[in-house]
């Protein structure tokens, strides 16, 4: 059972909250001060991806995010529900897939040559570990960081 | 902490002060404020964003995009910034080289004549 639980609607005035909140559950964890920029901006960037998906495969469910603290160790856990189904075969062409947004701030990022997966890089860089599951229901992705024990 | 932008001129060069969050979410605010002062013919700016809080991919790519831009037309987009929290995010991605980054708006505008 995770500590704290939040689902949202996947809309991007919604990433701040869940920043907000994992940084708070990160902090009364015992997650060391110089750390929290990390974990605010690694949630930050992996609810964005999530949001992002969600807005073009699925925008009526919902993101998770997890937030526990066991074992000395404060682990996110950020799931969407674009199943695979819907964004491989025929990519963003899929049926029920809306078309992006033209001269979004994600599209920006795409013309201005930086990687799709950026978001996913500054996660790699920023975690202390991370974890990326594709499962048939969508993805997950966990990070993890040294915390001082058990949430009190 | 929203998102504040303004701007003025400053020795011929465009002064951009954001102040706040920057994210996917406010984000497009950038980009669209950043391609008004281009359509205006201003191919000369410096961001300040020393008041900045937070930065994440969505934003870098809207500074990129504004770089993108102003060197369509020779211009140039140097940023101002001391944070140590803001400056990580360049480091990561390999971004400190494509942009100029200074610790104030005068040494970013000394810098840039100097280019001249």
């Amino acid at each position: 059972m995770a500590t704290v639980e939040l689902s949202f609607t996947a809309l991007p005035a919604h990433v701040r909250t869940a920043r907000l909140v994992a940084t708070a559950v990160a902090r009364r964890s015992g997650v060391d001060e110089s750390l929290l920029d990390e974990v605010r901006l690694a949630v930050g960037e992996a609810c964005s991806r999530a949001v992002e998906g969600h807005q073009m495969y699925c925008p009526a469910e919902p993101v998770r995010l997890a937030l526990t603290d066991q074992a000395g160790r404060f682990e996110v856990e950020v799931t969407d529900t674009c199943a695979p189904d819907s964004r491989w075969p025929g990519g963003p062409g899929a049926p029920g897939a809306r078309a992006g947004t033209p001269g979004t701030a994600s599209q920006e990022r795409h013309s201005a040559g930086l990687p799709a997966g950026l978001g996913i890089a500054v996660i790699e860089g920023l975690a202390d570990e991370v974890q990326i599951s594709e499962t048939a229901a969508g993805t997950s992705i966990r990070m993890s960081w040294p915390s001082a024990g058990a949430a009190r | 902490m929203d998102l504040k932008l303004d701007h003025h001129s400053k020795d011929g060069i465009e002064i951009v002060d954001v102040e706040g969050e920057i994210d996917v979410y406010t984000a497009p605010r950038l980009r669209e404020l950043l391609i008004e002062l281009v359509n205006s013919r201003f191919y000369q700016l410096v961001v300040n964003m020393e008041k900045v809080e937070f930065l994440d991919s969505t934003g870098l790519g809207v500074l990129v995009g504004g770089l993108k831009r102003v060197r369509a037309h020779d211009g140039s987009l140097d940023l101002v910034c001391t944070q140590e929290r803001i400056l990580k995010i360049f480091r990561i991605t390999g971004l400190t080289k494509v942009f100029g980054i200074h610790d104030t708006v005068d040494e970013a505008i000394a810098a840039r004549r100097a280019e001249k």
